[in-house]
């Protein structure tokens, strides 16, 4: 079977997912279709397979990460997200084979990846390479299985050839195609030195800014390990063995689903979904992931421990935010952002007196509206997509203070002269578990009580009214840049009175009038 | 309202000050063909040129009256005399800026009536303009001795005048110290965008910009002339920066009736509006040229984009009053926190408006332990603060006098709507700078098991 044969095949295979709801809903013929939307020229937006797998495995943080492409791919891309890693480094190195046209032309690809492959395993020894394939090695029919197989039998380093050029769907699709090549070549290929009946897997999280880390403090204490992880802080070994995990705990998203499912499939690892966002999603997962371990065998005092950690911890958590209320209360908030966020943040914002004036629902599945109705108790503030211009207008009208959102849209606000707070995956701060709702509200507090909004709304020296002038003779002599005369010197009567020297008044003369011992200011 | 303390303490460890006299001689080094001439020992002078020489990294003519241990006791009348005509022999300045020490205010002379005396008999002197400015060492710092310069020069060479009969397009532009030469040129690049004339006063843009001359004179090359400060008093107006300057501008009023207005800051958008204000005001334009309107909308995107990394900033600013005021009003309306704001003398009463709670007048050594108690983010000082930046692991941005381990500090300009949005990112991106990798241990997480690293095996390639 060629290369593309198999990539077909595959993406077949992921399209037709028995664990996503939307896709169970669908009849035969809408699932053979696949679930991608096919692409619009001229109004698409978002990245493409390979950026989807990229971002998917990037996170694994000894892995070296080889692009096989030309250098747009790499070089255009790299270094652009803030996964953060405890351990190594190397992930974010950004390796590439950089192909040429006599690459390309003369067929040299192949040739090229095997070398780089060579030449990146005697510098940096990495427990793996993935190999990602692009658009062009694909066009031109690099075979990158045969490289990685040939590689992983020369220089003993697993060589794992990630399979998702960039014309084949979107970053959802990549993201997938990641999660199968995981499943392939790596989940199942290490075995731990000891089980524990308290491992869990972590699935779809990314560490951005540290959000896991934000999290484990609350798992260190009932006990439980992350032993498998795609790919947040990773290690290539925990990966290898998410197999022996006894729950995979989704987040988030559903772009990895088949990896849970297969993982349940394959070796009994039951999944559940769930998300750190917001304080009561924090507490529903520790509860859902601590039941199934029971249910796979674990002590159930963990349940009670559970029930404790969570009383003490949102107890703790709203003392704090309790602090924090009269900075944030009465502030109207527009959220865009999708899916689980949706409605996962609205209920602890609404908690501190914020309104939310509207959230949108893009990304968000029939469950996620319901619940986005029952917690503002009506479906008026619920929309799908905004155009920037309607944003913008929201915005500027005032009818919001506050846009939470993700990067897209964070000009629309800013534009507008509107405080934005980042809440997609380039933000730089960790917003999850219980502390990053501190840190969220903090955010929120930081944008919305800048006082820098209420100058640069202020109106500019030519847009207000001006004290009379006098008035001004024309200019003496030549123009410096055009030599052209002025018209010499005019007798101009004076139009003011000498200021009366009086002390009391010196120094404010005609101008302003403020009586102000200290007039920095015109209004002060 | 800051509220202003001196430490209780004896001791003062690492100066933030430069002396009264540097500050005399740095405006008098602001008149074309100047020297400015100590009246004190011999080293008085050696310590502040070299100040001024890492500073500048120019070669400055300052000179000293070189007193020693008999003039100091008889009276150094003729130390003077004899000083000035050295300098007149050796390089005819035009104008001769004469700063006290605190030598001989100890010894407690009588310079005034002593210069009036030798001017009067000396008509050979004639040429040379001469001017006495009172500035004790023990009194003030740098930012004093320049206003007093400035005073002194307004009271000596600005015509007194009875009756007003101004140029409507001329103005008087008086420089506090903390506008370096790229400040100054900003200012007047804006006043003359209005079709105002600007006479500077005093004007270090022309004679401390940092250039290569065709000539070697042995004075200032470059600055206010003398003609131009005679013709001051005929001005429509005139714009005082900064508090300090409020003495000079208003001993031109009572001088020559000359009105003015004191901008305490011009650095900020409100500030620099303000001024503009007036500008549009004093040339009767409606409206402004296209470049600076442009200018104030680039610096409100630039204060959009800077107030990410500026919102909650901690700040520890250590400067002469009217910077410390100009920046921290500057940081705080963008929602930074001036934590510890240290400063060099009580008599500017802009400190008192200083955001910050407390204003120390103080040293580096409080700056330094202030810092640290109250977690400031970065620090901003004049080139000493590195060692207290080094010890506390914070990045400097550099601001104020001296500036000696980095070149073209001449060309820092934080004025205007461009100064101000070029000093927006130099403060947002001294954030972005701090380098911190965060861990789990941040967040109270165990880290991950060791297990799971990579252990290298040997090369099979």
């Amino acid at each position: 079977m060629t290369m593309a044969d198999a990539l077909k095949d595959k993406i077949q295979d992921v399209f037709d997912e028995p664990a996503c709801g939307h896709n169970v809903n669908k009849t035969e013929q809408q699932r053979k279709k696949g679930c991608a939307k096919p692409l619009t020229p001229g109004a698409a937006a978002g990245g493409c397979a390979f950026d989807g797998a990229k971002i998917a495995l990037q996170p694994i943080v000894d892995v070296a990460h080889l692009v096989h492409a030309p250098l747009a791919c790499e070089g255009n891309g790299w270094d652009n997200r803030g996964a953060a890693s405890s351990g190594s480094e190397r992930y974010r190195t950004g390796f590439t084979t950089d192909m040429t046209e006599i690459d390309i032309v003369m067929g040299h690809g192949e040739k090229k990846l095997f070398r780089a492959i060579k030449e990146l395993v005697a510098k940096e020894d990495p427990p793996a390479v993935f190999v990602y394939s692009t658009c062009v090695p694909a066009l031109i029919g690099d075979d990158i299985d045969a490289v990685c197989k040939a590689a992983t039998e020369k220089f003993g380093t697993p060589c794992i050839p990630i399979n998702a050029p960039g014309y084949v769907g979107s970053k959802n699709l990549g993201n997938k195609l990641a999660g199968e090549a995981m499943l392939d070549h790596v989940i199942g290929t290490v075995e731990p030195a000891e089980c524990t009946p308290y491992d869990i897997n972590i699935v779809g999280d990314y560490n951005l800014s540290g959000e896991l880390w934000q999290v484990k403090p609350l798992l260190d204490r009932l006990g439980i390990r992350i032993l498998g992880s795609l790919s947040a802080d990773a290690r290539y070994k925990q990966v290898a063995m998410m197999h022996r995990a006894k729950v995979t705990m989704m987040v988030c998203s559903k772009a990895l689903i088949n990896v849970a499912r297969k993982l349940e499939e394959r070796w009994g690892v039951p999944f559940f979904e769930g998300s750190f966002y917001g304080i009561s999603d924090t507490s529903d997962s520790l509860r859902h992931m601590c039941r199934i371990m029971v249910d796979q065998g674990a002590d159930p005092e963990l349940l009670d421990r559970c029930e404790a950690l969570i009383a003490e911890e949102e107890a703790k958590i709203w003392l704090q935010l309790e602090t924090m209320r009269p900075r944030v209360e009465g502030r109207k908030v527009l959220l865009y952002t999708g899916g689980h966020k949706s409605w996962s943040v609205v209920s602890a914002l609404q908690e501190l007196g914020m309104e939310v004036i509207g959230t949108s629902v893009r990304k968000a599945t029939e469950e996620d509206k319901e619940r986005v109705k029952e917690i503002m108790q009506t479906d008026a503030h619920m929309f799908d997509n905004m155009a920037p211009k309607d944003m913008y207008r929201v915005l500027k009208e005032a009818k919001a203070d506050v846009l939470m959102s993700g990067g897209r849209s964070q000009f629309v606000a800013l534009k507008a002269k509107m405080p934005w707070v980042d809440v997609n995956q380039e933000k730089h701060e960790p917003y999850a578990g219980y502390m990053g709702m501190v840190d969220l509200v903090r955010a929120i507090d930081r944008a919305v009580n800048n006082p820098m909004w209420a100058e640069l709304r202020e109106a500019a020296p030519w847009e207000g009214e001006l004290p009379e002038a006098g008035v001004m003779p024309p200019l003496k002599g030549a123009c410096p840049v055009t030599g052209i005369e002025g018209q010499g010197p005019a007798v101009v009567p004076m139009t003011r009175p000498a200021p009366a020297k009086e002390p009391a008044m010196a120094g404010t003369g005609f101008l302003g009038g403020s009586t102000n011992p200290t007039d920095f200011e015109d209004d002060c | 309202m800051a509220r202003i303390t001196h430490p209780k303490r004896a001791l003062s460890t690492n100066p933030l000050k430069s002396s009264t006299p540097l500050g005399a001689a740095l405006a008098y080094l602001g008149i074309e063909s100047a020297i400015p001439l100590f009246h004190g020992s011999q080293g008085c002078t050696a310590f502040a040129m070299v100040h001024l020489v890492r500073h500048f990294k120019e070669a400055v003519p300052l000179q000293t009256t070189a007193m020693n241990e008999v003039s100091t006791i008889l009276g150094g009348a003729d130390q003077i005399e004899e000083a000035i005509e050295n300098l007149r022999r050796k390089s005819a300045p035009r104008f001769i800026g004469i700063a006290s020490t605190a030598l001989t205010e100890t010894r407690g002379e009588d310079v005034v009536g002593e210069l009036k005396d030798i001017l009067r008999r000396r008509d050979d002197f004639a040429d040379t303009a001469v001017v006495y400015a009172s500035t004790p060492d023990f009194e003030g710092a740098l930012e004093d001795g320049w206003a007093k310069a400035v005073e002194a020069i307004i009271d000596a060479l600005v015509p007194a005048a009875s009756e007003r009969d101004p140029e409507l397009r001329q103005v008087n532009l008086l420089c506090g110290s903390h506008l370096t030469p790229a400040e100054i040129e900003e200012l007047v690049r804006l006043i003359r965008a209005f079709g105002l004339s600007p006479i500077v006063l005093p004007d270090i843009s022309c004679s401390l910009d940092g250039h290569v001359s065709d000539d070697w004179r042995g004075t200032s090359l470059g600055g206010t002339t003398i003609e131009d400060i005679a013709r001051m008093d005929r001005s429509a107006f005139t714009l005082a920066i900064g508090e300090s300057m409020r003495g000079a501008a208003r001993a031109l009023e009572d001088r020559a009736m000359v009105p003015f207005r004191v901008f305490q800051s011009v650095t900020g958008l409100k500030p620099v509006d303000a001024f503009i204000r007036t500008l549009m005001t004093l040339s009767g334009m409606r409206d402004a040229p296209p470049s600076i309107k442009r200018e104030r909308s680039r610096l409100v995107d630039a204060a959009l984009d800077a107030h990410f990394h500026t919102g909650g900033l901690r700040i520890a600013i250590g400067a002469d009053p009217d910077l410390l005021y100009a920046l921290s009003q500057t940081l705080s309306g963008m929602g930074a926190e001036i934590v510890t704001a240290v400063s060099t003398s009580q008599h500017n009463p802009v400190l008192e408006r200083v955001p910050a709670e407390e204003v120390v007048i103080g040293d580096l050594g409080d700056f330094e332990d202030l810092a640290r108690a109250a977690r400031a983010q970065i620090l901003v000082t004049h080139s000493h603060g590195r060692h207290a930046a080094h010890r506390l692991h914070l990045p400097l941005v550099r601001a104020g006098f001296p500036i000696f381990d980095r070149i073209g500090a001449q060309d820092i300009c934080r004025v205007g709507y461009r100064g101000t949005r070029a000093f927006l990112y130099e403060i947002a991106n001294t954030v972005q700078s701090i380098h911190h990798r965060a861990t789990p241990e941040d967040f109270g997480a165990a880290p991950i098991p060791e297990e799971f690293d990579h252990v290298p095996h040997a090369q099979t390639c």
